[in-house]
């Protein structure tokens, strides 16, 4: 049996519950997008406000996900944080699809927090997935009761009148959507259940979704326009920098010697922070009258720290208590556990064990940690980029002693999220601080301060056995997982009960419970304790699906030399869609038989198996995505020379081919793909850092290097067509990378490498090492 | 007190000398499209002109551009059509986007170094910018599709 991903995780059910309340709109909105037709390239930044945006008199609201105005504009309300994956574009499409709008008379909104929206969270890849249902069901609401009214109004009956272009046609005549919504009734609103009836479009009849359009959000990011966290200002404002103790836990301040820093013109003063979160414990801030003047004296601020046992722990302490926790078989969780697993295993003709490890990887957001806090008439007001406003808000209210109705996050958009920004923990210092001076507080964070405050993708440790039986089959299959647990810090309510009974996070397993047939297969989470009192560990873009697949597919290359069989034909012989691998309706449809075509595909599309040239290696590796539940179906090819001499690796192209699906913006989804694949490609070959006594060792570009543009090689990507449910597309294409690029060195130069990240001196010892 | 060009206008600026030039455009003059990314020079988020030529502005103090003639990107092309923000348009070049101005700006004087410039040179120019959300490809393809309408002549 397998385990899925807990019930806790936001369904789309919980938001379409949601949906029918009807609610005015149009107040307390920050950011928006409106077409202009001034500019011909489709959209300009529009930013909102409450005290300018009004609420409109006269408006359709079928449910709070949209409304209509007199004169036909529909505004869409955007519960997604835009953070590059023009999120507020793809949603907007799939409800003007439905509702028959004429896109340029749409715009979006990135709304404010405020209870209504429910569970406000941008991560997981989820926002096109679990939207879909929703908006498309909300958009076609609003075109039925504008179809109903506006057929009385054209003195028609309704069954002779469409929709088309923002306008209800019927025996020849037309009323325009604007004119409907001023002259009409629509009192109209509808209940789940009829929600839940209504028959959204065949895909043929779709006008707007799989058709590209110039996504709205990037007008304003090439001529400077548009704001971010870091952009946010009020009159009055303290700006601070933070003092970050030198453990991410239990560091307390003892002493704040502040002498030197009054020499520094706009110095203020320097606060300990008292933080009833426990969110940022042993934090000082420094506050001055400029950005400038606070980063220069908190250099000069001497504050002396007593710091916990973590000052003590370092990369190999983590990975050492990684490995001891998998050697204990009775420890962990058991996310997959099938009967017979020992009995495979004793009774194999082959068996196989590797290890595969990976290092620390840091966010690197470009735009570093900033919050702007201040209380005004009595709410407490939050200007910064958040992926999740609500769960911060929790954190804020325990923080600040107040409700969680009296705080709002003005939303802003994101200089990257990428799962740091999931973290609301750098949001609690800022607000503190504003109350403790009783004055705006901007803080920002240095880069350094940013690096080690992150909460960074924790180190891990897999072993990965493999059973085979009398006739060449796979008979059985452990795969036993350590790193520290993001949601079990940041988050519990994600974390879910093993077959055995014992939690675990799913965030750091998935990508184990893969799709191919293995036979009776294991699978363990185990939580790396001593990694979580070292640090904050965080989701980073593609989470475990992002190291997990480093090594089932690194392993199952491997595992294919060993039987000597082709590693692609092992793969599509055990994606054989059997038994639980077969899906199911609509999310999984198709089932393994997906993964088997996407790599069909780019088997055929890399000419796989034709010969290379000397040091020229190919290597494949497919993912199911981020889950089983939400499954895209990812194949990837590297060719990488290779430098026998150095151990220089070179990527000199990725081919990647994806079913997600029905796709709702083409351009957009292609985009996403090509940087979450190069993202992979940086983390296989170029980051990765180590923690030295409870700090991360690298915190600024000079030694953390992240891909640049001369080592970025072609990259390929083809979308298989599909009119199946659509899936996420900001973190798959990350997932096959590194075991593609890792299976392709094999291939290049008989180099086995099993730690990410790979480094030349580590190709240089697997080449040594070549029997 | 530094008085220098800004985007065509001469502006005094009250900082003290040794503070960025960065931080004085965002808060002093209020223009942010420059943005602040890893405050050494090492990520090009930053990137202004001074007098025509790229400069990481998280590390040039404000003295040292006493009378010089500094662009950003909002003072790039009045029209904010410069033939790169049209061709970034056209490819939907940015992700996150918080790179793009210092990315753009970087571009402007390859281009002008390199009117048809060479992958070779694209990746020599451009390996001070780092985009986090990985939108080299595009960048690189924005360039040549820039190179080639001022060459044309199609724009400006």
């Amino acid at each position: 049996m397998i385990n899925r991903l807990p019930q806790k995780l936001p369904s789309s059910d919980e938001i379409s519950r949601r949906s029918f309340l009807i609610t005015m709109l149009g107040t307390g909105v920050v950011l928006g997008y409106a077409r202009s037709p001034l500019n011909t390239a489709g959209a300009v930044l529009s930013p909102l406000n409450a005290e300018s945006g009004g609420t409109p008199t006269e408006l359709f609201v079928p449910t709070i996900w949209y409304g209509i105005d007199p004169r036909g504009t529909v505004t869409i309300n955007v519960i997604r944080a835009e953070m590059g994956q023009h999120v507020g574009t793809a949603l907007a499409r799939i409800v003007a699809d439905e509702l028959e709008a004429d896109w340029n008379k749409v715009r979006v909104i990135t709304v404010d927090s405020a209870a209504k929206w429910g569970n406000m969270i941008t991560g997981g890849s989820w926002s096109v997935w679990q939207a879909f249902p929703v908006l498309s069901r909300a958009g076609a609401a609003g075109r039925i009761a504008l179809i109903e009214e506006g057929a009385k109004l054209l003195g028609v009956p309704t069954h002779l009148c469409t929709a088309r272009n923002s306008a209800v046609k019927g025996a020849g005549r037309s009323i325009p959507y604007g004119d409907i919504v001023s002259r009409g009734n629509l009192g109209r609103t509808f209940t789940a259940e009829q929600l839940q009836r209504i028959q959204i479009k065949s895909p043929v009849e779709r006008r707007l979704i799989g058709r590209n359009t110039l996504a709205l959000d990037i007008p304003s990011k090439v001529n400077g326009q548009g704001k971010y966290g870091l952009d946010a200002a009020v009159a009055g404002v303290v700006y601070a920098r933070p003092k970050v103790p030198p453990t991410r836990y239990d560091s307390k301040v003892v002493s704040v010697d502040d002498s030197a820093a009054k020499r520094v013109p706009g110095y203020l003063k320097s606060l300990v922070l008292d933080d009833p979160s426990g969110t940022a414990p042993g934090w000082v801030m420094v506050f001055a009258k400029s950005f400038v003047a606070a980063s220069k004296a908190a250099d000069l601020v001497k504050v002396t720290w007593e710091s916990g046992q973590a000052a003590k722990i370092s990369e190999a302490d983590i990975q050492k208590r990684a490995a001891e926790l998998i050697a204990d078989p009775k420890g962990g969780s058991l996310f997959v556990d099938d009967p017979d697993v020992e009995t495979a295993f004793a009774s194999a003709k082959r068996k196989i064990e590797r290890t595969y490890t990976t290092s620390t990887v840091m966010h690197f957001a470009l735009e570093p940690l900033n919050v702007l806090a201040f209380e005004n008439d009595g709410v407490f007001e939050i200007h910064a980029g958040s992926q999740w406003q609500t769960l911060t808000l929790s954190l804020l209210a325990k923080a600040l002693g107040r409700s969680q109705d009296t705080i709002v996050i003005r939303s802003y958009l994101l200089g990257g999220g990428f799962g740091r920004r999931l973290d609301g923990d750098y949001i609690v210092p800022a607000a503190l601080a504003s109350k403790a001076i009783g004055k705006p507080v901007k803080m920002i964070c240095t880069r350094a301060d940013d690096m080690r405050f992150d909460c960074p993708r924790s180190p891990s440790v897999q072993v990965m056995r493999m059973a085979w039986g009398e006739d060449g089959t796979v008979t059985a299959m452990e795969h036993h997982a350590a790193a520290g647990w993001p949601s079990a810090v940041i988050a519990p309510s994600f974390l879910s009960r093993g077959l055995n009974g014992v939690p675990y996070d799913p965030f750091s397993i998935t990508g184990a419970d893969h799709w191919y047939n293995v036979g009776a297969q294991r699978v363990r989470a185990l939580r790396n304790d001593l990694a979580e009192q070292t640090f904050r560990p965080g989701w980073l873009r593609s989470v475990s699906a992002g190291w997990t697949n480093w090594a089932v597919e690194s392993f199952m290359d491997e595992a294919a030399h060993a039987a000597g069989v082709d590693p692609g034909k092992l793969r599509l012989r055990m994606l054989d869609g059997a038994g639980r691998n077969a899906g199911s309706a609509p999310n999984s449809a198709g089932g393994a038989h997906r993964q088997a075509t996407v790599l069909a595909r780019v088997a055929e599309k890399v000419g796989w198996g034709k010969p290379t040239p000397t040091d020229v290696g190919v290597g494949i590796a497919t993912t199911f995505g981020q889950e089983r539940n939400m499954p895209t179906w990812t194949a990837c090819a590297a060719r990488v020379h290779v430098d026998r001499t150095t151990g220089h690796v070179t990527v000199e192209k990725l081919t990647l081919v994806i079913d997600a699906g029905t796709i709702v913006q083409p351009d957009g989804a292609e985009a996403q793909i090509e940087g979450g694949a190069l993202w992979g490609l940086s983390m296989a070959l170029h980051e990765g850092s180590e923690f030295v006594n409870g700090q991360p060792k690298d915190t600024n570009l000079d030694s953390y290097p992240l891909l640049r543009m001369g080592d970025v090689p072609e990259v390929e990507v083809e979308f298989l067509p599909s009119s199946e449910a659509p899936v996420g597309l900001g973190e798959p294409g990350t997932t096959p990378v590194a075991p593609a690029i890792g299976n392709a060195i094999f291939a290049a130069s008989g180099a086995r490498v099993r730690h990410l990240p790979i480094r030349p001196k580590q190709v240089l010892e697997a080449l040594a090492q070549r029997t | 007190m530094t008085t220098f060009d800004l985007n065509g206008k001469m502006v005094s600026a009250n900082s003290p000398d040794d503070a960025p030039l960065l931080w004085v455009i965002r808060d002093e003059m209020g223009l942010t499209g420059t943005k602040f990314g890893c405050g050494i020079g090492f990520c090009g988020a930053c990137t202004v002109h001074v007098e025509g030529r790229a400069t990481r502005s998280c590390i040039t103090p404000i003295a040292a551009v006493a009378g010089a003639k500094v662009t950003t990107i909002e003072g790039l092309d009045p029209n904010g059509r410069h033939p790169l923000q049209t061709a970034w348009l056209e490819l939907q070049v940015p992700q996150c986007g918080y790179c793009q101005p210092g990315q753009i700006m970087q571009a402007a004087t390859l281009l002008k170094d390199f009117p048809n410039p060479t992958d070779q040179a694209i990746n020599a120019v451009m390996a001070g910018s780092v985009c986090r959300c990985m939108t080299y490809v595009r960048i690189r393809k924005a360039i040549k599709l820039a190179a080639t309408r001022i060459e044309e002549g199609l724009d400006r």
